[in-house]
């Protein structure tokens, strides 16, 4: 492209560098802002903080003090480590059932079971609430993970087709042409091709599980106490400035969990 | 590929990638039965279509006791302009944020498409981590920086530019700000991962006959990535209407959103069939916008792959 650059070109660089930096700075900033904020030694959120000290993190671990925090935060990553376990297994299953078929079943599950995705779960929350009070079950832990498969499953089910779609199926046929059962061959051939697809959707899951509101806002009660609901009424009624010290834990332990499986299973590119 | 639409995205691209002759499919191996879907099956209908339905039946009822069946929560709804205004606000903060992550979200892309390769990873991982981190989180960072006290007002107060703290937290606008970044991410995956499928050839080809950078822009590049761009739409879309703690905090109690609306009805004034009511006519508002965008997009397909 030997071609001068002329006032268009000019203008489409600019304009598109500045979109881009905006873009970026509004990408990043609010990361660096809560982590700048958790270090503050004030009771409010001015920004830039007045002076900085680790009291906020000191008061976030004070096992007597923040002891219904570290509760919810229990709660949350059980349920979100069952309702991933549950959701890695029928989401599997189902991903092989439903990849390489293009009949009007494969089609109709294939829409069912990714919905979570775009109708509002939050009439879903409202829905499974109804449900289950209507079967008279007393809101606990496990009927928060029932509640939690259906909205994380979807992410499971898609990392695992588009693993199963680049699958060489030569290599199905040449270990079935070799005596393979069906079973051996998913152990010995399937399963080690597509885990990480299904490493990847499981990591998307459980960040998911941890982080519902939607569903947890029905169903969490005062036994049942989950980590995003907690700190929502941490900031939705007074404000409680250890929210600033919590964030600052899940943005660091996020950004390590994401580097990780980056290098495991090549998150970021799976998830494009 | 984050679209629930992108099943089919997805099979356009394989159908691309695939020789058009003597494609093996007639028969799936042995281990992929068809019975394996069966429990998750049987878990939605269990656990997420019954409760639909019964979210359905619930709305039929006329009383909050749950007597009588018939329209009367629906007519309820339908004869207060009150109502129309909180689904007429949600779907706008909608429309709104969508509009404002697709201006952000395309240059992004495109530059993402010119990004040297060894310096994309980097790009992704800065795409990925607010995805990933908790929405609470990312509400609680748009509180700080849009407070009295926050990031913008001292910024601008020292800039001069003010001299008293401008009200940003619980605006419309700094809510559709938040929002555009709490959802940018969901623009951005399916966006880039149709951009960076793009031939380059086609690019050098538009320059070569003569066309400017913002003719093959909008001439070549744009129309290509169409289906990308729907997807991210109808995925920020369906997620800022239902975003209820941002909404909340954000917003603030003064702007009344279909969310908050319906959590307010059901938990606080035990109002069951109008909650569910409110459910229902949110669930059909985002699926027929998520309809009306899945039309279009087949349609940007169609003109894209021929």
């Amino acid at each position: 492209m030997a071609r001068q650059t002329t006032a268009g070109d000019l203008s489409y660089r600019v304009v598109l560098g500045l979109l881009s930096a905006v873009a970026l700075l509004i990408l990043i900033t609010p990361v660096v802002v809560v982590i700048i904020t958790s270090f503050t030694d004030s009771r409010s959120l001015r920004f830039p903080p007045p002076a900085y000290s680790l009291r906020w993190y000191s008061a976030l671990f004070d096992p007597v003090q923040s002891a219904q925090i570290h509760t919810a935060a229990w709660n949350s990553l059980v349920i979100a480590v069952a309702a991933t376990a549950i959701s890695v297994v029928l989401g599997t299953a189902a991903a092989l059932a439903i990849s390489g078929r293009r009949t009007w079943w494969t089609q109709t599950l294939d829409a069912v079971f990714m919905s979570p995705l775009i109708l509002p779960t939050l009439a879903f929350g409202l829905a499974a609430l109804m449900f289950f009070s209507t079967l008279r079950l007393r809101l606990s832990l496990p009927l928060m993970i029932v509640g939690h498969v259906a909205v994380v499953v979807p992410f499971i089910l898609r990392t695992t087709i588009a693993s199963l779609s680049q699958l060489d199926r030569g290599l199905l046929d040449t270990s079935s042409s070799l005596g393979a059962s069906g079973i051996y061959t998913f152990w010995r051939v399937t399963l080690p091709a597509i885990r990480p697809g299904i490493l990847a959707g499981a990591f998307i899951a459980f960040m998911a599980s941890l982080d519902n509101v939607s569903v947890s806002l029905f169903l969490a009660g005062p036994e049942n106490d989950v980590l995003p609901i907690r700190m929502w009424g941490m900031l939705e009624s007074q404000l409680d400035v250890r929210t600033a010290a919590v964030s600052g834990v899940l943005i660091f332990t996020t950004a390590i969990l994401v580097v990780v499986m980056d290098r495991i299973v090549g998150l970021t590119r799976r998830i494009s | 590929m984050p679209a629930g639409s992108s099943a089919s995205t997805r099979r356009s691209a394989n159908s691309e990638g695939d020789p058009p002759i003597a494609t093996p499919r007639a028969r799936a191996p042995r281990e992929r039965e068809g019975w394996l879907a069966l429990p998750l099956a049987l878990y939605f209908c269990l656990f997420f279509l019954a409760p639909l339905v019964l979210l359905a039946g619930i709305s039929l009822r006329v009383t909050p006791q749950l007597e009588g069946v018939g329209l009367a929560q629906y007519a309820r709804f339908a004869g207060d302009p009150f109502n129309w205004s909180v689904l007429w606000q949600t779907l706008l903060i909608g429309v709104k944020t969508v509009a404002l992550t697709a201006c952000i979200g395309i240059p992004l892309g495109l530059l993402f498409m010119e990004t040297a390769r060894r310096l994309q990873p980097i790009l992704l991982f800065v795409i990925v981590l607010p995805l990933l981190t908790s929405v609470v989180v990312r509400t609680f960072a748009w509180m700080v920086i849009l407070g009295r006290e926050g990031l913008v007002n001292n910024a601008l107060t020292a800039l001069g530019v003010i001299s008293t703290p401008l009200r940003l937290l619980h605006t419309e606008l700094g809510l559709v700000v938040s929002l555009s970044q709490i959802e940018m991410p969901l623009m951005l995956l399916p966006l880039i991962s149709v951009m960076s499928r793009l031939d380059p050839n086609l690019k050098d080809a538009s320059a070569a006959l003569g066309a400017g950078r913002w003719r093959t822009l909008f001439r070549v590049t744009l129309p290509l990535s169409l289906p990308g761009l729907l997807a991210g739409c109808l995925l920020v879309f369906a997620s800022s209407v239902t975003a209820f703690v941002s909404q909340t905090i954000i917003g603030g109690g003064r702007m009344v959103l279909m969310p908050f609306y319906l959590w307010q009805q059901a938990t606080t004034l035990f109002n069951w069939p109008f909650a569910a009511t409110i459910g229902m006519v949110l669930l059909g508002a985002v699926l027929s916008v998520v309809t009306t965008l899945n039309a279009l997009g087949r349609r940007s397909r169609a003109l894209v792959h021929g």
